[in-house]
Order: C-alpha cells, then structure tokens, then sequence
C-alpha cells in the first residue's frame, strides 16, 4: 500500500523524507508539506508512518490488488519501547496489537568499542570475535574443525 | 551541467552499505581497528535501510550452542541439503560458530526476544529461528554501528569502486554521489566492505502499477552487492541461482512462522494435500534429493508450481484450524505488522481474516540474492583455519580483488545467513580487514585525480543527457534521445522474466533463449549509455538501474553455463531438465574482465564437511 499525505496534518518537517529507505517522501515545492512521488517503488514499509510526529502519513492498499475501505494504523512510542496497530477490515470489523519494540532504555545498553580493553596479538590472531568465546555462552570455547573433514565428491 | 563539489574523504575501512552486513561490519572494526579511521556509506538512512528496515518477527540463523540445541556442522547440513548440495561449506560453518554470539548481543541490547514458557530459552519457531518482536531490529543495530564508525554518510549511492594504481588488482576506495545535494563523493580507503544489497526488480514481478513496488526483497535491493565487484573483475559464484518465494499471494506475506510454529498447512483449491502427488515426478528429475528431510524449499516449490499448472490452484494456507488459538492468532497477525504490513494491509482490504478463510499462497518473482535460501554473490576467501586451500587465499571474506571484503548479499555460497548471520558475517569481514590494513603497514594506496576525475562525468551523464534531450520534445515521457530509468527497468525485467525463466514462463529457460536474453542485454547496456536523469532522485535511480542490469548479465552468464536443473521450483534449463551430479555437483564461478568486457566461466569444487 503505499503512503500518502494528509494535506491537513503534514506541517513539512521533513521527518519523512529523512527516514525513507526507498528516498520517495519528498517536499512538495509548493505546498511546502511532504508526498509520495514514487508509489510504485513504495514497499509500505511504514518507516515514514511511524516516523511522522503529526500522524499525517497513512497506506492505501496498492491499486492493482486492494479494495479501497480499510486502514492499517501505527504508533510506535519509543520512549515507551512500545509499538500499537488498529486494522481495520473493508467490512468495518477491527483488531488491535501491541508489541514491545525494546526492552531496554534507547540505545544505552549498548557498548561503545573504542572504550573497551584493548585486544592483545593473540586476541587479533585466533579466530575470536569481540567478546568471544565468552559471549557464545558455551564451554570448550569456539567450535572448529579440522581441514581434512571437508573432501570433494557428492555427498549429502 | 552543474558544478557538483567534490568531498573527499580518506580512511582505513569503508563500509558500503549499512544494512545487517555492513552495520556488523562498522561495529565490530572499531574493537580491532581502534587507530583505524571507519566510514560508512549509506544510500538511505542506516536507521532504516536494507532488508530488515521495517522490521522482523524472528531472527531465522540461531545455533542456541549453549542449549546443545545446534551445532554448526548441523547448520552445514542443512543449508547444503536445502540448495540441493551446493553451498561454501567453510563458509557456512564459520558464519554458524559465531553467530549465537551476535544474537546474544541484539538481546543484551534492548532487542525483545520471545521466551519458552517452560524452559525459558528463546522461543523456537523452528529448528533454526527463534521468535523477537523485532520492530525496532534495525534502528537497534544502527546504533551499534554509530557508536563505532568515526562517520556515518547517509543518502550516498555508491556507484563504482576505485582501484589502486600503484598495484594491480587491489581496491582503494569508492566513489558516488549524495541523493540530497548532488555532491561527489570520493572515498580513498584502504580496504571497502561490501554489505550493499541483493537484486529485487530484474525479473518482471507479479504486481502492476502501482503494485510493482510489493516485491518481495525490498525494492532498493538494487544488486549494487553484485554490480559493485563485478565491475572490478571479482569473481562471482552461483549466481544462477536464483529464488522464488513461496508466500502469502499479493503481500508476499512471509510463511515460516505459519508453517513452523502455528502448523497451519496447505492444499490445492479442492481441500487435497498435494506435494506427495508429485514425488515420483519429482524424484524422476533430482533422484534421492526429494528423499531429504526438510525437504529442499526448492523442490516443495515445484509441486506448487506443477499443481497450479494442472488446473487445481489457488493452493491455499489452512489457517481456520489453528487461528481459532487466541494465542496463535495474535502471532500470526503480529508476524506481519513485524516485518510486512503490507499483507496485513491486503487482507484488511480484501476481508480476508483466517480464522474464518483460507488464505491464497503464491510463487513469487525470481530474486537473486545471498543470505536467504540461496547462495549468490562473490567468491571470497573462508577463514584460515578450516577452509581447504582452494577456498582460502589470506583473508577471511575477501573477494578475488585485494583489500576487497563482503558481507550479507554480497558474499557468495553462504546461505541461510539470514539477518543474524549478515551481521555475523560483517563482523568477520571487519576482522580481517583490519588485519589486511595492518599488515599493508606505510604502504600508500594511490588514486590519481584521473581515475576519479572520469568516474564523476561518467555519473553524472543521464542529468547532461536529460537536459538536452528534453528541449527536443514538447512533453512528456516518450524521447527518441534517452530512456527514463523506469523504462529501462522494465525493459530489463521483460527480458529477464521471458528468457531467462520469470513467472510469465513458469520459471523456464534453455540455451536458445538465454542467448537471445544475451542479444537483447547487449542492446540493453547501449541504451543505458543514454538514460535520462530529470533530477538527483532520478539519477539515483539511474544508477540502481545500470547495477541491476550488470548483476542480470551476470545471472544469464552463470545460467548458459550450469547445463542441468539444479534447483526446479526455483528455475529450469528445458534443455537439461535433470540434475546432474556427474557434470555439475560444482560451483560456477565467472569473471567479467573489466578491460575487454568479456565474461569467462569456470567451475570450482564442492567441499563437504564429512565426518
């Protein structure tokens, strides 16, 4: 379904257009608020709905496929690490869902590596990963396997 | 024309693509790289760019070794018996030993994973996937890669890689150009990683209109993953082969959690199971490959396909049963609003709700990619310690070009990575990129002013070519002087889709008619000479255009070259319609020579990890 703009709501902040992963919300010059310009390479990813702090962005169902009359609505809520959706059916039925996004503070939990120990020369030449073997969570430490287990030939 | 600046920047590690494979890459470089000076180009937003940008319900490459759940020679097994024996076992196996160390991670992060109620481990969905709500996936990993990268450019659209010329065959750097501004990017860098994406829109999608966008893979996968390094003679591996998706019919609706998880099951239009209809059929082309459990996705595929074309389609989902568990229901749903809306969006539209209606399955458009249920991409170097020699020249992940790495989509062989292992596979990658910078000590990559220099006019060509031609018609799209890029792209999706076994062929394809798919992407890659560029957005899409037309050439090459049907359910050779272990239990391997522009094609052996 792709995204179109509520005139009344859009106040052109642009939000949108920062978001876009597809780069198809732009302003438009003389409205000075934001549109689709591209539907047809719209994967109604709802990245610009979800972004919009105005709730001025919403999916109609691709014209090809979709009957008109319904509504797939979303806020997700950051701060609260929480996401909401209404659908709403062409027959007017309705279902609502809400999920966690995240289960921790934004980003802080998150390690910065330049503050971490510096790895020593045996760190950089074993086959480790930043914080392996420990963060594999398993004893023996990394699974390998000897070069002669792998042999040419048909096997399954 | 006008004058677009030139901003340069110079650093150890580049980063092109910021999705699962180049996020991981940016994050783990800077543990190793500490000295090192990391940049990322992005050709959106890393917030919400690639694959995963608006989300996953689960993360489909999980050992859970501390559960002795999975072992990575299970994994082996596994994505080698789905792809019908053909994959980069070593690869594949370094990707399986780390990647439980990744995902622990993304839950240390804030990522919210779905729990066992019994056993309080991850909630499996099936052997393989364990189940998040995984709305915010991507926005969580971007963070990790911003708190790593020196500099993050977003709205950048690589288009070419530099090379080195003070040695042969060795990268130095990237260039491209800002969406926003129209200013040209040049990067010089010692080692670039390549963690762009995969190919949506080369084959001609089932949806029109409007509609073409709802592919499956994202439609800004433009197969810079492939066209990047092909241009710089890389050599490719399997890039014949191509997947074709089973899935919800119109919104491509993903189907693992429904089969796996809530045991929904599908039937032909009359209420009959049908895959064990086709056993004989099948077993008559692939021999005991039909016998394997899990059946390969490609062969379950096509008894799909041959049931449609016997006359007793829609194949629908049997979902009543199961959505009349509360539980199950919700997880259905939220599986969709978790990673593709757009079926919630479609069945809202159409009434469907399936607790009380089947709903449709279809097969969708081929895609060529290689962290899904197949492997295409470069071939790369596996790591030191496990790979025979034939698949290891130094550094883990590099391509055939020196200082040249990939991750995700680009890296060739290494199937069933999924999310988790692109992730994975970016931070091998940053590993030995750092190593291979290192080891480079006080020698200097040298771009002349030249090689750049070219590189801009060549880029900015469809906005010259736009504005001239423009002035010689009164209006509208129809030029005898250039082609839109939307015209090109669908030129190339009518000719990949007819010759080289779209959906409009039922998948199939021979010798004649690649060939004539040869003739007509020549012509093709001429008139791409004078696509026509209205504005930066346009050129942006001129360049995804001219990289999906290189990854497609490509794909014909690899598909003249396998002479047998390796995969039915994903594509046919009519003129070879059985597999054939004798000539082609092998990986194909091409080069496009960037000189001359001739492709030449070779096989490489299969090593299995045996016991």
């Amino acid at each position: 379904m792709p995204t179109f703009v509520y005139m009344t709501r859009c106040d052109g902040c642009g939000h949108c257009v920062d978001i876009c992963p597809s780069d198809i919300m732009h302003i438009d010059k003389t409205y000075r608020r934001a549109m689709n310009i591209e539907p047809n390479m719209c994967w109604e990813c709802y990245s610009c709905v979800k972004a919009c702090p105005q709730n001025a962005i919403d999916a109609r169902g691709y014209a090809d496929f979709a009957p008109l009359g319904h509504s797939v609505r979303v806020r997700r809520e950051e701060d609260k690490g929480m996401i909401s959706w209404k659908i709403k059916f062409r027959d007017g039925r309705e279902k609502d869902f809400v999920s966690p996004i995240t289960t921790q503070p934004w980003g802080e939990k998150i390690p910065k590596l330049a503050e971490t120990k510096v790895p020593d020369n045996e760190a950089v030449n074993s086959q480790h990963l930043y914080d392996e073997p420990r963060g594999l969570e398993i004893d023996g430490g990394l699974p390998t396997v000897s070069k002669d287990k792998f042999k040419q030939g048909v096997y399954y | 024309m006008p004058k677009f600046k030139t901003v340069f920047e110079d650093c150890d590690i580049l980063v092109v693509g910021g999705g699962m494979g180049g996020t991981g890459a940016a994050y783990e470089a800077r543990y190793w790289g500490r000295d090192m000076k990391i940049v990322v180009a992005e050709k959106a937003n890393i917030d919400r760019s690639g694959a995963v940008a608006q989300g996953l319900y689960a993360i489909n490459c999980y050992m859970g070794m501390r559960w002795d759940e999975n072992q990575p020679e299970d994994h082996v097994r596994y994505a080698r018996n789905d792809l019908m024996g053909l994959v980069r076992e070593d690869l594949a196996y370094d990707m399986a030993r780390h990647v439980d160390s990744s995902v622990h991670q993304f839950d240390d992060w804030g990522l919210p994973f779905m729990k066992d109620p019994e056993t309080g481990r991850y909630q499996r969905e099936g052997k393989w996937q364990v189940m998040i709500h995984g709305e915010s996936y991507k926005p969580i990993v971007a963070e990790a890669a911003k708190k790593s990268a020196d500099k993050i450019y977003n709205r950048i659209m690589v288009t070419h890689l530099l090379m080195d010329e003070s040695k042969p065959n060795r990268v130095g750097g990237a260039v491209g150009f800002n969406v926003r501004t129209g200013d040209y990017h040049v990067f010089r860098a010692k080692a670039v990683i390549v963690g762009a994406g995969g190919a949506s829109h080369i084959f001609k999608p089932r949806s029109v209109g409007e509609g073409m966008g709802r592919t499956w893979y994202a439609p800004w996968s433009s197969a810079s993953a492939y066209a990047l390094p092909i241009q710089v003679g890389a050599k490719m591996t399997q890039m014949e082969n191509r997947i074709v998706l089973c899935r919800f019919k119109d919104g491509y609706g993903p189907v693992g959690a429904y089969f796996l998880h809530l045991k929904t099951y599908t039937q032909n239009a009359y209420g009959e199971e049908y895959e064990s209809k086709w056993y004989d059929h099948t077993k008559e082309m692939v021999g005991e490959y039909i016998d394997h459990h899990p059946t390969p996705t490609c062969l379950r595929n096509h008894a799909f396909i041959e049931e449609m074309k016997a006359g007793r389609g829609p194949i629908h989902m049997v979902t009543k049963e199961a959505f009349q568990d509360p539980h199950k229901e919700i997880v259905g749903w939220e599986n969709f609003l978790g990673m593709t809306v757009g079926q919630a969006v479609v069945w809202a539209a159409q009434d469907i709700d399936p607790k009380y209606t089947n709903p449709e399955l279809t097969t969708s458009e081929p895609y060529v990619m290689g962290s899904h249920a197949t492997c295409s991409g470069a071939w790369a170097s596996g790591p030191e310690d496990i790979s025979p020699d034939e698949y290891q020249w130094g550094y883990n992940r590099m391509m055939t070009v020196d200082g040249l790495f990939g991750a995700g989509d680009a890296l060739g062989g290494t199937a069933h990575a999924f999310s988790s292992g692109s992730f994975t596979e970016g931070r091998l990658a940053a590993k030995a990129a750092v190593k291979y910078v290192r080891d480079l000590k006080n020698e200097q990559i040298q771009v002349t002013d030249k090689q750049y220099e070219d590189l801009k006019k060549t880029i900015y060509k469809p906005l010259e070519t736009y504005r001239v031609g423009r002035n010689e018609i009164v209006g509208g799209t129809v030029s005898p002087s250039y082609l839109l890029p939307i015209q090109g792209l669908q030129r190339l999706e009518k000719l990949m889709d007819e010759y080289a076994g779209g959906i409009s062929v039922n998948y199939m394809t021979n010798e004649p008619m690649l060939l004539r798919g040869l003739d007509l992407m020549k012509t093709l890659h001429e008139d791409l000479e004078y696509v026509g560029a209205e504005d930066l957005h346009q050129l942006q899409r001129a360049w995804e255009l001219k990289h999906r037309a290189i990854a497609s050439e490509c794909v014909l090459q690899h598909s003249l070259f396998r002479k047998e049907t390796r995969w039915p359910g994903y594509y046919y050779r009519g003129d070879h319609l059985k597999l054939d272990d004798e000539n082609w239990h092998v990986l194909t391997l091409s080069r496009l020579d960037p000189e001359s522009g001739e492709w030449t094609m070779e096989k490489a052996p299969v090593y299995h990890l045996v016991d």
